[in-house]
């Protein structure tokens, strides 16, 4: 706070912008990174305007959250590393009591219980996309890296065991979410490549488990994303439509509101999971482009920030949540354009849907508060 | 060193990190980048496939079914038309609760009770944004009734249509048959394209025979609609900018019928309460002036759709008001064939004009004790061909019979045109029959009954027994009579009006045979004599023809339905009406210049010539200029 507060006073010309961007320090705010993030949620709003309907209502309402996001952000920026690594535990253990409280006593909607209802409805497993990673960066920092095997087991039960829970919901895009971003974590780490080669090898067979132990929907996608036209009007349908929205678009889209597929009510979940359909039907190659410039911008950032970080805790966890921002957008728009199967994952910033925008806020909240909270290391 | 494993090297931390790190970024930008190929190839290298189908989907062809064909009479007045007219319609998805509305509406009695079980059907099949009719017109006071109540039945509502009409009722309802709600045989048979979007078709009379020419080729139109078929209202075409050019509906043809709306009404009226049937035509190129067939119904019932009960009335009614009679009708012709007869029998040697035959009541076949009554029990004494057929001496035509023989008969009655369809153009005509040994053998099973007997051979001489005519051949039959011998092939329509050019194609005459009898002193006696049943001394019909303003030539038959008894005397009133006989009477007019020839027939008429000749005449009069209206 002393350092970024000393700049300040440094600096030549106090001009407003100046004084604006100062106070953005003051708050622990990274500007270029909260940039990156207002220019994604700014164009998501475009795109999501127009996918549903025109609809002004839920408009008002995701902007609504997205506040809400931002100072949930805000908040998380002024709570220091050092603080967040001491609570880590309590938080990871919290949530998991949460799961329980899910199984045993959650909310019901679409087949699934995913739900906790205490005034707010809230999905726990959305926190858990935070507590995992942490948990783990927590586990890492006292001990040696990269981690022994013994080490690699006990973090190994901290994925699976919220894993489990979560897929039990079933609720299985989160479930593999947390997977992923905790396997990010081990190799962050430094797990050695011989090691994961081997675990890859493993993993053969245990995919085989996996596959005995899915839904029928869950493999029916996956039979889908091979040939969807088998069955054009069930589970294929959304895939088809959303290739036919997105080729459709071509290189500079239809035009803001003018896409047929989503207006015409051709695309399913449109301004949901399949927005960047949406997007791609109106903006065209050009429009998905600039998206997804945007989005490597902020996970190139959310890196450098984790090259920069002070200590394990920092690195690992700052990394784990660039990383995992970059695996929802990678898994959402492989899936829109068919090339993985149809799992409920939202596009980050830009789908319609509180939770999971208040949980990326939050992450990107822990970004800056490490960035601004780094002590200079004598080189 | 392994002391120093436990303590953290931040440094070399930090490195290892930051090479994760680079492997990571790199494994990103990799992952981004196999996006952006795929958007690179479903954007560019796809993108005119994809435009496509998603043009593809958003435009739906919506069919536009053509106007049909109006028919007209031959003096042009209408006989079917398209009328506006409103109908009850019910859109599934408005409804919550279907089976409420349904019996609330059949409370006020716009639907009927029984068929709700099939508007459930249909409501349950089918999209539900798609109306289903429940009543095809409704009346006046019917939309009057429904439009208070209204508010109290959400997704249902009446909507104007085109309806066919048939101004004049029932009086054509037989000739120009009825277009009805297409069945499941329909669209099997029709071509989809052709009728997509219509409703209707012919099936019966000339509706169907020339549906080819009324029905006309659907147009269509596209539409912008979303993923259900809806379809999105006009203020967001602004979505299409190239939509595909629409086809307008070529309408059907109008129709021109050779009937004449006056002489149809004056047959229908003469047959009013009676079954039976006329058909009027003109001998010189066989155009039907007027065809009817009593009782009738109001075609205009099947057009709207009638209730099931209405229809099984129609269907059960112990009067057949559905059966064509002129056309199907299978009677006996009787007495009528005898002009036929006789000119076979001169031109085969089998009589001459000159010889007589004595008529004491009955004829009997030599070594044979049964008796062949005459109608006049009394008999009518010596007789020659003229004075047998002008007062219709039995006798002498059963001994003439005998002379003839069965298959002289049938080869010249069939030149006439009897026994076998006449080629009308419309459709559903019964066959008739004319007796032969040859068929007598074919259409027998057992061997006593393929033998022809010589008994058999007399009955048909007075047109009984297996011969069966229908109403249509005896005037195709008469007209031959009256044309000499020149058969013209009978038909409904005069022209084919293309709708829009109004180019007419007229129907030529179609010469379709020769009774090939040269002699023409022979057609001069016979046609005489016919002359004579209705203006001679002694004629059946002569209460009919004397005093007629113009000479015409006729014949009465009576066709028995019963056989009576030997030496039992026929009492008419005894006779269930049902089993009385059926009334014949064919005839021509003028007789110097035949325009018009004329076959009746009253079931269970009893008399040909006092109850068929009347009908016949009041026809002859009103086409000749003699009707009532030209009284007045």
């Amino acid at each position: 706070m002393q350092f970024s507060e000393s700049h300040y006073l440094l600096s030549s010309k106090p001009a407003p912008l100046a004084n604006f961007s100062g106070l953005l320090r003051r708050l622990n705010v990274d500007v270029p990174l909260l940039g990156g993030l207002l220019l994604i949620c700014t164009f998501g709003l475009f795109v999501l305007y127009s996918a549903t309907g025109e609809s002004s209502r839920l408009l008002i309402n995701q902007a609504v959250r997205l506040g809400i996001a931002l100072v949930a952000m805000l908040i998380v920026a002024q709570l220091p590393p050092d603080f967040l690594r001491r609570w880590t535990p309590w938080g990871y253990l919290a949530g998991l009591l949460l799961l329980v409280l899910v199984l045993t006593k959650g909310d019901v909607g679409q087949g699934a219980r995913r739900w906790l209802d205490f005034g707010i409805r809230f999905q726990p497993s959305e926190a858990m996309k935070l507590a995992v990673p942490m948990m783990m960066a927590w586990y890492l920092h006292d001990r040696q890296i990269p981690p022994r095997i013994g080490h690699l087991a006990v973090i190994a039960g901290f994925i699976a065991i919220p894993t489990y829970m979560i897929a039990q919901q079933p609720d299985l895009g989160t479930a593999l979410l947390i997977a992923i971003s905790g396997v990010i974590v081990i190799i962050l780490a430094g797990m050695s490549f011989r090691l994961m080669l081997g675990l890859g090898v493993l993993a053969v067979p245990g995919a085989l488990v996996l596959w005995n132990f899915m839904e029928d929907y869950q493999k029916q996608r996956v039979f889908t994303l091979f040939n969807p036209d088998s069955d054009p009007l069930g589970a294929g349908y959304n895939i088809i439509q959303s290739k036919i929205a997105i080729g459709s678009g071509g290189l500079f889209g239809k035009g803001w509101t003018n896409g047929s597929q989503a207006h015409l009510e051709f695309l399913p979940e449109r301004h949901t999971d399949f927005i960047f359909a949406v997007l791609g039907e109106e903006f065209g190659l050009l429009g998905v482009l600039s998206l997804l410039a945007l989005y490597l911008f902020v996970i190139a950032r959310g890196l450098y920030i984790a090259v920069q970080a002070p200590d394990t805790y920092s690195r690992l966890l700052a990394g784990s949540i660039s990383l995992t921002f970059l695996v929802y957008v990678f898994v959402n728009t492989a899936m829109v354009t068919g090339m993985v199967p149809v799992v409920g994952i939202p596009l980050p910033l830009v789908s319609f849907g509180g939770t999971s925008m208040v949980t990326l806020m939050a992450g990107f909240g822990i970004l800056m508060s490490i960035h601004s909270h780094r002590k200079l290391l004598p080189h | 060193m392994k002391l120093l494993s436990p303590i953290k090297d931040h440094h070399s931390e930090r490195l290892l990190f930051i090479g994760r790190a680079i492997i990571a970024s790199v494994v990103s930008v990799m992952l981004l980048g196999l996006v952006v190929a795929r958007l690179v190839q479903l954007q560019v290298f796809n993108h005119e496939l994809f435009a496509e189908k998603s043009q593809g989907n958003r435009v739906r062809i919506e069919p536009v079914p053509p106007i049909r064909g109006l028919v007209f009479d031959r003096k042009g007045r209408v006989i079917a038309e398209n009328l506006p007219a409103y109908q009850l319609e019910l859109i599934p998805e408005q409804v919550d609760d279907i089976d409420d509305t349904l019996n609330r509406l059949a409370a006020i009695n716009l639907i009927e009770p029984d068929d709700i079980p099939r508007f459930k059907e249909l409501s349950r099949s089918g999209p539900q944004f798609k109306p289903i009719t429940l009543k095809f017109r409704l009346t006046d006071e019917e939309i009057a009734n429904f439009a208070i109540q209204r508010p109290r039945f959400p997704g249902i509502d009446f909507r104007p249509r085109l309806v066919r009409h048939y101004p004049n009722g029932e009086l054509f309802a037989h000739a120009v048959g009825y277009v009805g709600a297409l069945s499941a045989g329909d669209l099997r048979r029709l071509d989809s394209a052709r009728y997509a979007g219509t409703s209707h078709t012919g099936k019966t009379g000339v509706e169907s025979s020339f549906e080819n020419d009324l029905h006309g080729y659907a147009g269509f139109r596209h539409l912008i609609t979303n993923a259900r078929g809806r379809q999105i209202p006009a203020d967001s075409r602004e979505l299409l900018d190239s939509l595909p050019i629409d086809q307008t509906p070529r309408p059907g043809s109008n129709i021109y019928l050779s009937l004449d709306l006056d002489l149809q009404q004056v047959a229908y009226d003469a047959l009013a309460g009676r079954r039976g049937a006329v058909v009027a035509l003109d001998p010189t190129n066989g155009e039907i002036l007027a065809l009817v067939s009593t009782p009738s119904f109001d075609p205009n019932l099947f057009a709207v759709g009638m209730s099931t009960a209405q229809y099984g009335e129609l269907q059960n009614n112990l009067d057949r008001p559905l059966f064509n009679r002129a056309i199907r009708g299978s009677y006996p012709p009787g007495s009528t064939i005898k002009p036929m007869l006789s000119l076979a029998a001169l031109e085969t040697g089998a009589t001459n004009l000159t010889r007589k035959t004595v008529c004491i009541g009955y004829f009997q076949l030599e070594g044979n004790e049964h008796r062949y009554r005459d109608w006049k029990p009394e008999g009518h004494g010596p007789v020659d061909l003229h004075d047998a057929i002008e007062q219709s001496c039995d006798v002498y035509f059963y001994q003439l019979g005998v002379n003839l023989g069965i298959d002289n008969m049938h080869d010249y009655l069939t030149r006439f045109g009897l026994g076998s369809a006449t080629g009308v153009d419309v459709l559903g005509e019964g066959p008739g029959l004319v007796p032969s040994r040859e068929w007598k053998r074919n259409n027998f099973s057992d061997r006593d009954n393929q033998r022809w007997y010589h008994g058999e051979t007399v009955i048909a001489a007075i047109g009984q027994g297996f011969m069966l005519t229908t109403p249509l051949q005896l005037a195709s039959a008469v007209g031959t009579l009256a044309m000499r011998g020149d058969r013209y092939r009978p038909h409904l329509v005069a022209a084919v009006e293309d709708p829009v050019s109004r180019e007419r194609e007229l129907v030529e005459p179609e010469l379709i045979g020769n009774v090939a009898i040269g002699n023409t002193f022979y057609w001069d006696s016979v046609l005489a004599a016919m002359h004579d049943v209705m203006q001679g001394p002694r004629g059946t019909a002569r209460a009919v023809g004397t005093g007629a303003p113009y000479e015409m030539a006729g014949k009465s038959g009576t066709a028995q339905l019963v056989s009576i008894a030997q030496d039992e005397e026929y009492d008419k009133e005894e006779i269930a009406e049902r089993l009385r006989d059926h009334a014949l009477f064919i005839s021509f007019a003028p007789f110097d210049d035949p325009r018009i020839a004329v076959a009746v027939i009253v079931e269970n008429g009893s008399s040909g010539s006092g109850v068929a000749a009347p009908i016949a005449k009041a026809i002859m009069d009103q086409y000749l200029g003699y009707g009532d209206d030209a009284i007045q």
